[in-house]
């Protein structure tokens, strides 16, 4: 569906986007997890042919987007980062005309626009004005504006961004669904549960380049631990150093895992047994104010690839 | 949720530029469903502009000689306040209008995601301006003919000179407007209008200047736009006729070509 060799993009001096290989397959549910200023909405509006790469290869359904952009853009469906809606058109008519421009028939247009609205839950909103919905409301309109057009290829750039937990959900459900009906689904997030639920195969993007790619498991396997203790010390008895307290355990515990990670307000022991990993603490003689143990995510994937959290 | 499998996916002819046009125009008909309001104002103008000045001030002038014919002064300037009123109609929809809709509600962004195209967006601009121009001028005209202003049948082109006027500043003004970054620059727009509107020979004969200044005011768009209209509702149409349609037509295409080339390159980035 889609594939980039060596792809770029520069704004004047800086490049947002340094050159990246995708290979994107039909009926996949493909994602990119970055932190906010990685490149993945530069890389979504390339693919979306409405940004014109500044170097490499580019195919999207075969096609090449300087040649056949119009056509590329009929046949995907495109939910941007920001809702760029029709404040000057209700509800309705916002998909109404959209589904127009696709050139599709009036009737068929109103027909479709029923339907999405009931899909979104924004059935008794149909008249209302854009600018009177909340921002969940919003961002679910304008993700039914993106199937107006039956796309066999979605863009999704951070969908749940702004949605509550609940509507997130729901809209997980529906990106499922739509999957099972056999829409390739490309999805960017900074949410590392939304990549490990939605995503067939991911990418994780930083500074422009990726960092990883493989399967959410796959890529937990191959570049974290299978559990992870999280111990957080009080920092009472450091209050003269500048320095991060945490650190100063580190050391201590470095033996205890593979790998220990600090944070400012705790250490991440990486261990394939994260309760032999606390004992080991207590049998040191340390007393942790808090500790936790859990399966090792996408977060630790990140931050063991690029020193940072995902979130800041 | 639908089944929305890849064998019921719509399957539409690729929409063709004349399409693609009509669709912005159907859009902004749509945002103006409901308001006639607007429709009012816009016809008002002109005809206030007839009855102050056409005839209160034509009520001071005793006669009136044009192209060697005897003309009441009120018969002379109707032509150039139709010229005008499709100046300042393009002018005030082609600039408020779509910057609003280009920076602040960032229209086109939505529109160019889908198989629309930048020169459908400017194509159905001026053409959407032009249907709401184009109204009024032909309410314009309705009066004068009303007024017996009206003394030749070439005044029946008096209506395609008012939208060929109206084409040319629309896409002139939008192709200017693309380089606004804020409300601020609108006074730009007033301090090239207001001149424009007094000294295009809209009030009075270009025989009143001399020289330069003549041959500069003829070199302006508005003074060939009036002096086109004043032609053909007079029904003196000759070679300068010609080389006023020419010279409308010519700004018009290239303000086009400027807004599409705009639009791909700050939009499309
Ligand atoms: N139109 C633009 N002009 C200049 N810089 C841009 C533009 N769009 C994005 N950038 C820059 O490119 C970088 C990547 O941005 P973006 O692709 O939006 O990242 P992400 O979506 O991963 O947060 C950021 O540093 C951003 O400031
Ligand atoms: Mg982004």
């Amino acid at each position: 569906m889609i594939s980039a060799r060596g792809l770029r993009k520069a704004f004047g001096e800086f490049e947002a986007v340094r050159g990246i290989d995708l290979d994107v397959r039909r009926g996949e549910a493909f994602g990119f997890l970055g932190p906010n200023g990685a490149g993945k909405s530069s890389t979504m509006r390339m693919v979306a042919a409405v940004s014109p790469p500044t170097d490499g290869e580019l195919r999207i359904l075969g096609m090449d987007p300087a040649v056949d952009g119009p056509a590329i853009r009929g046949r995907i469906g495109v939910c941007p980062q920001a809702d760029t809606l029709d404040s000057e058109l209700n509800v309705r008519d916002n998909l109404v005309i959209y589904a127009r421009y696709f050139g599709i028939g009036r009737a068929e247009a109103r027909a479709r626009a029923d339907e999405l609205l009931e899909l979104v839950n924004l059935t008794e909103k149909a008249k209302a004005k854009v600018d009177d919905l909340s921002g969940g409301m919003k961002r679910r309109l304008t993700i039914a504006r993106s199937l107006v057009n039956r796309p066999e290829l979605l863009l999704l750039d951070e969908p749940t961004t702004g949605l509550d937990p609940q509507a997130r959900h729901l809209l997980w459900d529906q990106l499922f669904r739509l999957k099972s009906s056999g829409v390739t689904l490309v999805i960017t997030t900074h949410y590392m549960d939304e990549a490990e639920q939605l995503c067939d195969r991911l990418v994780v993007m930083d500074g422009g380049v990726i960092a990883a790619e493989g399967s959410p498991a796959a890529l937990i396997a191959e570049h974290s631990s299978r559990e992870v203790a999280e111990v957080r010390f009080g920092s009472a008895d450091t209050a003269a150093d500048a320095v991060n307290p945490h650190e100063r355990y580190a050391e201590q515990l470095a033996d205890l895992g593979d790998r220990v990670e600090v944070l400012p307000d705790r250490l991440l022991v990486y261990a394939a047994d994260g309760d032999t990993v606390l004992e080991g603490v207590h049998a040191r003689g340390l007393h942790p104010v808090a500790t936790l143990v859990r399966r090792s995510t996408l977060e630790d994937v990140f931050l063991r690839l690029t020193g940072r959290t995902l979130v800041d | 949720m639908s089944a929305t499998t890849p064998t019921d996916r719509l399957t539409v002819a690729p929409l063709t530029s004349v399409q693609a046009t009509l669709l912005l125009v159907e859009r902004n008909a749509i945002t103006y469903r409901g308001a006639w309001k607007l429709f009012l104002t816009g016809f008002l103008e002109p005809v206030f502009y007839l009855f102050s000045i056409g005839i209160g001030v034509g009520a001071l002038i005793e006669s009136f000689t044009y192209h060697g014919q005897e003309v009441p002064y009120a018969e002379f300037v109707a032509p150039g306040m139709l010229a005008a009123s499709a100046f300042n109609g393009a002018l005030l929809d082609s600039c408020f209008n779509f910057f609003f809709k280009f920076k602040h509600q960032r229209l086109y962004d939505s529109v160019l995601a889908t198989p629309m195209v930048t020169d459908d967006v400017a194509r159905g601009e001026v053409i959407w301006g032009q249907l709401r121009g184009g109204s009024y001028s032909a309410a314009f005209l309705l009066v004068m003919l009303v007024m017996g202003y009206l003394s030749s049948w070439w005044a029946l082109l008096a209506l395609p000179a008012a939208l060929l006027i109206g084409f040319a500043f629309s896409a002139a003004a939008m192709a200017w407007t693309t380089w606004f970054t804020s409300w601020q620059d609108f006074e730009k727009v007033t301090l090239v209008q207001v001149p424009l509107f007094l000294f295009s020979a809209t009030f009075f004969p270009v025989t009143a200047y001399d020289g330069v200044l003549r041959w500069v005011v003829e070199c302006t768009p508005l003074y060939r736009g009036v002096v086109l209209c004043r032609e053909l509702c007079t029904g003196n149409v000759g070679v300068e006729s010609a080389i006023s349609v020419v010279y409308l037509l010519a700004m018009g295409g290239i303000g086009l070509a400027i807004v599409g080339r705009r639009l791909d390159r700050l939009l499309l980035t």
